[in-house]
């Protein structure tokens, strides 16, 4: 046995060797499956057919089929909408509350969070009342041709006021997140010392310090509004989430495969949100 | 004292990254814009029922650096805010070179910010920060970055035009912060605590660079603070606020050795409080009588308002009073006294401080000169020493 010179590599029980994470590969694993396994079995749905074999003709029909291209539209139509529409009013009105009337925020935050807490359900019967009320109210004034504007099929204006109260709390959440991780009011005060309008304030300095902030809106605006299927059927509109029950009924293998389809779609822009408004300038 | 027509200033960072091996590196002649004087008159605010400034009249010649002084709460950043347009008095007006600007929004103003949290746009590098008044401005883009890098320059950091705010330390942070609110050449300089988030070193470089700087383009300037050191080192004038309003106003000799009041005296420096009688115009304290200073309060029984310089120690081994501790100070010794059961603090010069240890019997005497006196509080009683002991 060679003597001990004191610089070997002490090994053993005073250095704990590093365990292997067994588990985390189980988890990933389960996770995995759980994820992967119902897409796996809902695309070879979709492409094999007992007694035909294996063909990608349901995804053939998906371009021809009737009222795709025009639901899909409609759908990524509202989302912009809603996304542009949600964030010029929630950015202004948190922004104004903590520079002018801090007070009022925990309000605001009560009033941004309540559509959380009122059913789907509820929120569209309520639509319904207000717009049958409305048109009846209306009819004699020229609001009425507004009224009915609003409510043109080919562009629901109607759903995009509904989906902005939806997604406020959601927008609520991330823009506060983002407000709160900067000095909002030095930031502007110091914009504003160097002779800056408020639009320029908003443009040049909040806005560009918000980015993450508003993916993140942007995000969920843009999942929430493609997803939406209540509201829109029981207004009577058409699109893309009612677009595919109403297909499920008839062509099942056609439903799904636009399913696939819209979850890859989602997932393009999502990344293309992000990258976006992601880059973070200097970071 | 005032710092117009004072050029000479070495400039900022000097001696080294100013780009300049000799003479004074400094915004050319162009940039530098004539300074406006600074007017306060009969300032109101309040914030509910809180007075923050409550008829503050003070003015500011062309030029010069004022510091604005006091404790937490005494208006001394509102009425900042009132000069930079954030805030609107309730009553009364804001004079810039003799116009009311009380009305006119805070992005018409004439005047410059340094604020007192890091106010750089993080999404912005130092140039893009420095440059930002000028592109608000529409200036051409050669312009914008010739004149970033030449202000950048000036205040020691030419080579970090390319870091965003996160790659700069705090100090540096607020060297690019002055370096942008001087971009515009604004006719009056503001600064709001700058230095309270900074470590102590950095601290004191500083606000001596500030100073430099200062005199150097000679612009009117108001620097908040609530650090008298930090005040009476590199002000003309300091003004001392209480309560929203001026208690004093002077050079930084005159506040520190003849405080017009015992709440400037208090707040300025430390203080012994020491009971004595006043007779006349003259007070009985610790044995000898000496000058009053000022107005005496109806109660002939009062506290005399004692600097710790101003008392003077001798070592005696029968002496009546004792040295409970001595802290050292650099080039003074702090001691703290047990006289006749009170406790009186004296600095004494570091050299005389061998033989003054704590446990050492010594005869204490003030100096020879008017003294403030105020309402009777909590002292050592008096006098203590009979005169014929010292």
């Amino acid at each position: 046995m060679a003597a001990l010179t004191g610089l070997e590599r002490v090994s053993g029980a005073d250095t704990p060797r590093p365990r292997r994470a067994w588990w985390r590969g189980a988890v990933f694993l389960l996770a995995g499956i759980y994820f992967l396994v119902p897409l796996g079995t809902a695309f070879w749905y979709t492409i094999h057919t007992p007694g035909a074999g294996v063909s990608l003709s349901a995804y053939g029909e998906l371009l021809t089929a009737d009222g795709f291209v025009r639901s899909l539209s409609l759908s990524l139509g509202l989302a912009l909408a809603t996304i542009a529409v949600v964030l010029l009013l929630a950015l202004p009105a948190m922004l104004a509350v903590r520079l002018f009337a801090p007070r009022l925020r925990p309000v605001m935050e009560v009033l941004c969070t309540l559509p959380l807490v009122v059913p789907p359900i509820t929120f569209v019967a309520g639509i319904g009342t207000a717009l049958r009320g409305g048109t009846d109210l209306l009819a004699p004034t020229p609001f009425w041709a507004t009224l009915i504007a609003i409510q043109d099929p080919g562009f629901p204006l109607v759903l995009v006021l509904a989906y902005v109260v939806l997604v406020l709390p959601f927008v609520y959440r991330s823009l506060d997140a983002g407000l709160r991780t900067m000095d909002v009011r030095t930031l502007v005060e110091a914009a504003r010392n160097l002779g800056a309008s408020w639009p320029y304030v908003l443009a040049r300095v909040i806005v560009p310090n918000l980015r993450s902030a508003l993916a993140s809106a942007s995000f969920l605006t843009l999942a929430l509004v493609l997803g939406e299927y209540t509201v829109a059927s029981l207004l009577g509109y058409q699109p893309f989430a009612v677009w595919i029950v109403t297909v499920s009924g008839s062509k099942g293998q056609l439903s799904v495969a636009v399913s696939i389809l819209s979850l890859l779609l989602i997932w393009l822009l999502l990344l293309a949100v992000s990258t976006v408004f992601g880059k973070e300038k200097g970071k | 004292m005032t710092a117009s027509g004072s050029k000479s200033g070495s400039g900022w960072g000097s001696g080294s990254g100013t780009g300049s091996g000799s003479g004074t590196p400094g915004l050319s002649s162009a940039s530098v814009s004539a300074s406006a004087s600074v007017e306060f008159r009969a300032l109101r605010r309040t914030f509910g029922r809180t007075v923050a400034l409550d008829g503050l009249d003070l003015v500011i010649a062309p030029g010069e650096f004022v510091a604005l002084l006091g404790p937490s709460g005494c208006g001394k950043t509102t009425a900042l805010r009132c000069v930079a347009g954030f805030e609107r008095p309730d009553s009364g007006a804001v004079l810039v070179d003799g116009k009311d600007v009380t009305d006119v929004p805070a992005n018409k103003r004439d005047a410059g910010m340094v604020f007192q949290s890091y106010s750089l746009f993080p999404n912005m590098n130092a140039r893009d920060n420095v440059a930002f008044g000028l592109r608000v401005r529409k200036a051409p883009v050669a312009v914008r970055r010739a004149k970033a890098d030449e202000l950048l320059a000036l205040v020691g950091l030419p080579d970090h035009a390319d870091r965003y705010p996160h790659q700069l330390s705090g100090g540096q942070q607020q060297r690019v912060a002055l370096a942008r609110a001087l971009a515009l050449e604004p006719r009056v300089l503001l600064l709001d605590e700058p230095l309270s988030a900074l470590d102590a070193k950095v601290r004191v470089t500083l606000r001596e660079e500030i100073r430099r700087l200062q005199l150097s383009l000679g612009i009117t300037t108001v620097f908040v603070t609530h650090d008298q050191e930090e005040a009476l080192s590199i002000a003309d004038r300091v003004a001392v606020l209480r309560d929203g309003r001026l208690e004093q106003v002077g050079t930084p000799a005159e506040v520190y050795d003849r405080p017009a009041t015992p709440f400037v005296a208090e707040f300025v420096g430390t203080m012994n409080h020491l009971a004595g009688q006043v007779t006349g115009d003259h007070v009985t304290v610790l044995g000898q009588l000496l000058p009053v200073d000022g107005p005496v309060p109806a109660d002939p029984s009062v506290d005399v308002l004692i600097r710790p310089e101003a008392v003077q120690v001798v070592p005696a081994d029968d002496g009546p009073s004792e040295v409970l501790a001595a802290s050292f100070r650099g080039a003074s010794v702090r001691l703290r006294l047990a006289v006749d059961g009170g406790e009186v603090l004296a600095d004494v010069p570091g050299h005389e401080a061998a033989r003054l240890g704590p446990g050492a019997r010594v005869v204490v005497r003030l100096v020879e000169r008017p003294v403030l006196v105020a309402a009777r509080t909590v002292t050592v009683p008096a006098p203590v020493i009979p005169a014929d002991a010292v």
